[in-house]
């Protein structure tokens, strides 16, 4: 029984980092897993490395810096730690399955934290699909992953603290040739500041701060700014090469060489889905998470899921809902006193509560516009099968039911990508359409292999059994 | 499209080399074989096998799929979760997979 682990933690962003840490440091036999090659998860991606890059330091930021702190703690401990491998099965008694270099392997815990953070909202979009247009989330990766910024004329459009903070890291990085493309509804700010007097609390000033500090700095570089953008479409055949957009009746159009969209992030649903833990529609974050308890135990018992995965709150309360998973876990696994417990989850309840205040101001102020929820009929839903808003919407007029029917009427969802870029449209269309709520839609049945795993790969592994 | 942020530690010679469609391509240790294509300026990586649409690297995190090249013989191979390393062949995605 060699395989049996007291815990296994999925995922090594900062809840995930957190998670294990503190799992071992309490004597839990911890294994973590991740797809990438280094802790850090994509928040802190390449920490480790760039903590040596004068230059990278200082264009990411200190937030970005401070993840080194989680590395090296994590480093520190007895958990087990193992990089480029993909979970692509779970299944709810506590087994893994993981994928590492062509080798198939089975292992099983006690409990899984699962910790597969956040992707960002799709942002279905006339030309979307072309080359030359990625997410903003991409274009930081290639910055803290391989040092690469992008030339030529620059196009940023969306709304949200990544979309300011990239921006801002953009100028950092000595990017000139830029346009921002601000698609925020201003009719989302009265809303919004009904929830500003909470986020006068905890760390809530710290957040506001730094967002007027990045738009402070982009006003002093001089950066182009069109304010409420809608109707963008992005034009080229092999690649973009123009946006268009609207600024109230007047429209634009610019040449550019590389569009980057972000309208937000979303929980990962991939993993938890596929065990069948209960989710419920987020009307605040417009999106689907999990059903957890105050501790992160999922409708699944003996399944966690701590940060952005289950539900947006950014990295640093992310790591506090690690830490308060990884409690629960040493309690059952009789590794902690109950005293210890009380006083530790206490602390961390009041310090991951801390970063919560500025959520609902922020969720509000940057819920994104309908265009985006609902795309019209000509665009493109789901990349992968290249299949249009209109045709899911003919569908559902001819009686399908549901997201998993598209899957037969139209294949929407059966690409490669197995629905993580189409999922939440095609529910909401849906939802639209039948003028049903979204946890009566529901959303696509979720099953594993989660990532490609081909019948070679798996029969290979069966000496052993 | 993109451009080191140091200029001044130029791509280290040597080893450092793939081969893309037949050409040497300088990567640098680390890169992703996404990261090192998109450098190159390589667009677009393949073609939706159902409408033949160009497509490229997209999110950078293994969510999309659409990166997919193959690499080593090896097709439909996720190019941004995958690290380059010294003589890896690859070559773009020609269409849906073929089963062996």
């Amino acid at each position: 029984m060699s395989n049996l682990w007291d815990a296994i933690v999925i995922g090594a962003g900062p809840a995930g980092m957190m998670a294990a840490t503190t799992l071992a440091e309490g004597g839990a036999r911890t294994l973590i897993i991740d797809e990438q090659p280094a802790p850090g998860g994509q928040v802190y991606r390449a920490v480790e490395r760039n903590s040596q890059n004068a230059t990278l330091t200082t264009v990411l930021g200190p937030d970005y810096a401070n993840g080194a702190a989680l590395v090296a703690r994590l480093r520190a401990s007895a958990a087990e730690l193992r990089f480029n491998t993909s979970v692509w099965r779970v299944d709810t008694d506590g087994t893994v399955w993981t994928k590492a270099d062509a080798k198939v392997e089975r292992l099983r815990a006690k409990a899984l934290v699962l910790t597969s953070g956040a992707i960002e909202r799709p942002v279905p979009i006339p030309g979307w699909t072309l080359p030359g247009i990625m997410t903003i989330g991409a274009l930081q990766i290639m910055l803290k992953d391989a040092g690469l910024r992008p030339s030529g004329r620059l196009v940023l459009a969306g709304c949200g603290p990544l979309f300011y903070l990239f921006a801002a890291q953009c100028l950092q990085a000595g990017i000139s040739d830029l346009v921002l493309l601000d698609t925020a509804v201003r009719a989302n700010l009265v809303p919004a500041l009904r929830y500003l007097p909470k986020a006068i609390f905890g760390h809530g000033p710290r957040y506001l701060w730094k967002g007027l500090g990045l738009v402070a700095k982009l006003h002093r570089h001089g950066v182009k700014i069109h304010r409420q953008v809608s109707n963008l479409h992005i034009e080229g055949t092999e690649r973009a090469s123009a946006v268009s957009f609207n600024v109230g009746t007047r429209s634009h159009r610019i040449d550019c060489d590389l569009v980057a969209l972000h309208e937000g992030i979303i929980p990962n649903q991939q993993i938890a889905r596929s065990i069948g833990c209960a989710h419920q529609w987020d009307e605040r974050q417009q999106c689907f998470r999990p059903i957890l308890d105050p501790m992160g135990e999922s409708s699944v018992p003996g399944i966690f899921i701590a940060g952005d995965g289950g539900g947006i709150v950014g990295a640093e309360a992310s790591a506090h809902c690690g830490t308060l998973c990884a409690l629960v876990i040493l309690k059952r696994l009789d590794k902690i006193h109950e005293t210890e417990f009380a006083s530790r989850q206490t602390a961390t309840q009041r310090a991951y509560a801390a970063h919560l205040t500025v959520r609902p101001f922020l969720d509000r102020l940057y819920r994104p516009r309908r265009e985006i929820l609902f795309p019209a009929d000509e665009v493109v839903v789901c990349r992968c099968e290249a299949i249009r808003a209109g045709s899911i919407r003919e569908v559902v007029r001819q009686g399908c039911l549901g997201p998993n029917q598209t899957k037969a009427f139209l294949r929407a969802g059966m690409g490669p990508c197995q629905g993580r870029m189409c999922g939440p449209t095609v529910s909401a269309i849906i939802a639209c359409e039948t003028r049903q709520t979204l946890d009566a839609t529901g959303y696509y049945r979720i099953r594993a292999p989660l990532k490609p795993v081909t019948v070679g790969e798996l029969a290979s592994q069966y000496g052993e059994d | 499209m993109f451009t080191r942020v140091e200029c001044s530690s130029a791509l280290p010679a040597g080893d450092n080399v793939l081969i893309f469609e037949g050409s040497q391509l300088p990567f640098r240790p680390g890169d992703s074989v996404a990261a090192a294509l998109l450098e190159a300026g390589v667009s677009p990586l393949r073609k939706n096998p159902v409408d033949e649409s160009p497509r490229a690297p997209f999110c950078m995190m293994g969510v999309c799929f659409e990166c997919l090249v193959e690499i080593d013989g090896k097709q439909n191979q996720q190019s941004c979760l995958t690290r380059a390393h010294p003589g890896m062949v690859v070559r773009r995605q020609r269409g849906a997979r073929t089963l062996a």
